[in-house]
């Protein structure tokens, strides 16, 4: 059984389907009974409507197994960060340039998702950390359900540092709670620096603003002050923090900024 | 298209709720999404009846409630109207706004047979 959520899944693989896997649970369940359902229906019509409240929210089951995921991640002392960004704006080296800087310091696991191939994970993997790879096949994003599986499958460490790296998307992902501590989001200058404003839901709800490649600024019509100012208005709160992972510039603010927020409060 | 997601979920909902208050048949679901929350109605409308399929919901009808998007000025506590995430304060320009409604994406009411 799963030790997060209790689902009976045991048998878990990195190809996980989330969503799918919810509803191939119900559907064995429910099967007999739409048959019921359509043996009555004909004549039931219209004879007893009535109205039922619901006033639950549509992303409610989601959210349940991300309250559970956040449990045990205080339980077991793991600080997880969700990573979202859109395809290319340089997760994967982040986390890379990461794990070198801090493998020694602390345990590091890595959940890779992408739709497609295990090429993200391979390259974490090379690095000598844990990683995992989520193919979603069809969906745009991770859910907690099936992040809950992939900490379990990984057996991430106790105190260890979580990195969630999501599917490389600025839409779908900031309505999917993982169970993170913060969601961090990197954008790169080769992007327009409009980004906070064309993508708001992601910047509304991410607690860190990781600006990337900062040593192309010279190359590329990326206005910084203009971005930020962006951020801010989507996000009063949001954190800043401008670095180049290929080059290391300013990267130990990044690193600073995990310390300090991995280290028992 | 995370709004496919969000009608699986949907349909898992009305699954259980059928479980627990005893119902056969759906015929009509009331959702309210907030002018600020990151779905598409019409994606909603468009990826309803396919999710619905074969299911307790086949051929509901869908209602969708909007919900106006409402923030808070940090700077001078006027609470405003909001289109967007990123709108300033009407009455000082601030941008210091703080969301306290427009987010929600939840299922309302169900006529259920």
């Amino acid at each position: 059984m799963c030790g997060i959520c209790g689902c009976g899944q045991t048998n878990t693989t990195a190809k996980l389907k989330p969503v799918l896997g919810q509803r191939q649970h119900l559907l064995k369940h429910d099967h007999s009974h739409h048959g019921h359902v359509r043996d009555h229906h004909s004549h039931n019509d219209n004879h007893s409507e009535r109205l039922v409240k619901v006033e639950q929210d549509l992303l409610s089951k989601n959210n349940a197994y991300a309250a559970q995921n956040r449990t045990y991640f205080q339980q077991h002392h793991i600080f997880t960060l969700n990573l979202v960004s859109s395809p290319g704006a340089g997760k994967t080296t982040l986390l890379v340039e990461t794990i070198k800087v801090l493998k020694d310091r602390f345990p590091i696991a890595v959940i890779e998702g992408d739709q497609q191939t295990e090429r993200d994970a391979d390259r974490i993997r090379a690095t000598g950390v844990p990683a995992l790879q989520i193919n979603t096949g069809r969906a745009c994003h991770l859910d907690a359900h099936g992040t809950g599986h992939a900490v379990m499958e990984l057996g991430v460490k106790d105190y260890s540092l979580l990195a969630i790296e999501n599917v490389g998307n600025l839409v779908c992902p900031s309505s999917f709670d993982l169970g993170e501590a913060h969601k961090v989001v990197v954008l790169s200058v080769t992007e327009g620096d409009d980004k906070p404003i064309k993508y708001p839901d992601m910047f509304h709800a991410a607690d860190l603003m990781i600006i990337n490649k900062t040593d192309l600024l010279p190359y590329v019509d990326f206005d910084e002050a203009r971005c930020i100012q962006y951020a801010r208005q989507v996000n009063p709160d949001i954190q800043i923090i401008q670095l180049s992972a290929t080059k290391g510039d300013n990267f130990s603010a990044w690193t600073d900024w995990l310390v300090e927020n991995l280290s028992p409060q | 298209m995370h709004e496919l997601s969000l009608l699986e979920n949907v349909r898992g909902i009305l699954e259980d709720h059928a479980l627990k208050q005893n119902f056969r048949r759906v015929t009509k679901v009331t959702l309210e999404i907030g002018k600020l929350s990151c779905v598409e109605p019409e994606a909603l409308r468009f990826g309803f009846d396919v999710v619905m399929k074969d299911s307790l919901a086949e051929n509901a009808e869908l209602i969708i409630a909007e919900l106006a998007g409402l923030g808070v000025c940090r700077q001078c506590q006027q609470q405003i109207e909001m289109e967007t995430l990123y709108d300033p304060c009407g009455y000082c320009g601030s941008s210091l706004v703080t969301v306290i409604q427009g987010s929600e994406m939840r299922i309302k009411d169900l006529i259920v047979i």
